[in-house]
């Protein structure tokens, strides 16, 4: 054996087209995760406003709310944080030794349900007037 | 190309005058086996159209031949019958078309593990798959993670170390005083660490495992399956557990491991290797706790 033929990172991680449920799992339960702490830190800038008076709070969030970007925005911070709680629980029953052979069933129910929730959050996120 | 023809004629001409020596006449031997061979060839792949045939596309690679050292892909139309599983065409293919094609196999009953291939986008044992399970053309890859030697023959070394590294063999703590008596497990027991006594070394689940590929340290799901194996044989005792525990537990032991379930679900012999490794994490978390 003179050499051998190394395929790079990208066969060593797989193809995402051959995934299954818990691989995909992993993958949103990650990216989720990271979402809420990069949201952790425009949530503490937000309320840090409150710092500078009463007025300029009102402002700051009557200003984002009036802004559609952010009321789309909110619906995605709601799905995101929903799957990550549901699969949480889920992780937390795979943790514990329970029902293991449902794994796959439960994570798709923890999407169903995150749709469900998300679908049943628009009206209220979207419904309001922007002023 | 040209260049070489006319060296050949040149030669003829010269030996004309000559006597036939035997190394022209091995070459002609070879020239007409050669023919003959391509021939068969044609005739067989043309009977081939009134039969049903299965198409494999099989990963070819060879460092040592100039020519074979960029990755590709062969196709191989194989004459495909009941039962027929992967490896059987495989073998078809080699031993027909091309006995330059590479791969590891044994026993052809799923209980050697040395065909482990990935097959359709899946780590599969060849033996063990049925071509009519599987959507045609058929992919035939060598296992994804490790190092491709030639073909379909990956490098198991690092596999095997980490084998070794959980020190996979019997040893009690205490042996019975003359050292001949059986050492009998309980029913019990034996149920317990049934399943993951049937790992064969095939290294699929080290292959599909996502932690594993960027982790070289992490010992992976079949390493820590066999800790587990005898680390729960109550035949060993507390003292050898313990040692046991202490492998896994560390940085790169069990809790690499983020439950993603893809060993569990290419296992060949449907070992439960999350379930062992989650398991053995409890264990290592009790193994440390104390609450005096």
């Amino acid at each position: 054996m003179s050499q051998s033929f190394n395929r790079g990172t990208v066969e060593d991680f797989g193809r995402w087209r051959e995934f299954s449920a818990g691989m995909w799992a992993w993958i949103f339960h990650k990216f989720t995760g990271w979402v809420l702490v990069g949201y952790l830190f425009t949530h503490i800038a937000v309320l840090s406003t409150s710092l500078g008076g009463d007025e300029l709070y009102t402002s700051t969030l009557q200003g984002l709310e009036a802004l559609l970007v952010v009321r789309f925005l909110e619906v995605g911070l709601l799905a995101v944080a929903v799957f990550h709680i549901l699969n949480g629980v889920r992780l937390l029953m795979v943790d514990l030794g329970v029902g293991l052979e449902a794994q796959d069933k439960s994570f798709y129910a923890s999407m169903v349900l995150t749709g469900a929730i998300t679908v049943a959050s628009i009206p209220t996120f979207l419904g309001g007037p922007l002023a | 190309m040209s260049t070489q023809i006319e060296q050949q004629e040149t030669e003829e001409q010269e030996q004309e005058t000559e006597v036939e020596s035997p190394g022209d006449r091995r070459r002609a031997q070879k020239r007409e086996r050669e023919a003959k061979r391509q021939a068969q060839r044609e005739t067989e792949e043309a009977t081939l159209d009134d039969e049903e045939t299965v198409l494999l596309k099989v990963f070819r690679y060879d460092p040592e031949v100039e020519g074979k050292q960029e990755p590709r892909f062969d196709d191989f139309r194989v004459p495909f019958h009941k039962g027929m599983t992967v490896l059987d065409a495989l073998i078809y293919a080699r031993d027909t078309y091309d006995s330059s094609l590479t791969f590891r196999h044994s026993c052809r009953q799923a209980v050697c593990g040395s065909d482990a291939l990935f097959i359709n986008g899946r780590q599969r044992l060849g033996c063990k798959t049925q071509m009519a399970d599987l959507e045609s053309p058929v992919r035939i890859e060598p296992l994804p993670h490790q190092e491709v030697i030639k073909d379909l023959v990956v490098d198991m070394e690092h596999f095997y170390d980490q084998m070794h590294a959980v020190e996979p063999y019997f040893d009690a703590d205490e042996l019975p005083e003359d050292g001949l008596e059986e050492q009998r497990q309980s029913r019990e027991n034996r149920e317990k660490v049934k399943m993951s006594t049937r790992c064969i070394w095939c290294g699929a689940c080290m292959s599909s495992c996502n932690i594993a590929a960027g982790d070289n340290k992490y010992l992976g799901p079949a390493a820590i399956n066999k800790a587990y194996r005898f680390a729960m044989d109550e035949r060993e005792g507390e003292n050898r557990k313990h040692e046991r525990l202490r492998i896994i537990e560390q940085e790169h032991g069990v809790w690499r491991c983020q439950t993603q379930f893809s060993c569990t679900e290419v296992c060949p012999k449907d070992i439960p290797l999350t379930e062992h490794i989650q398991e053995l994490k409890r264990e290592a978390v009790k193994n440390n706790l104390k609450f005096w």
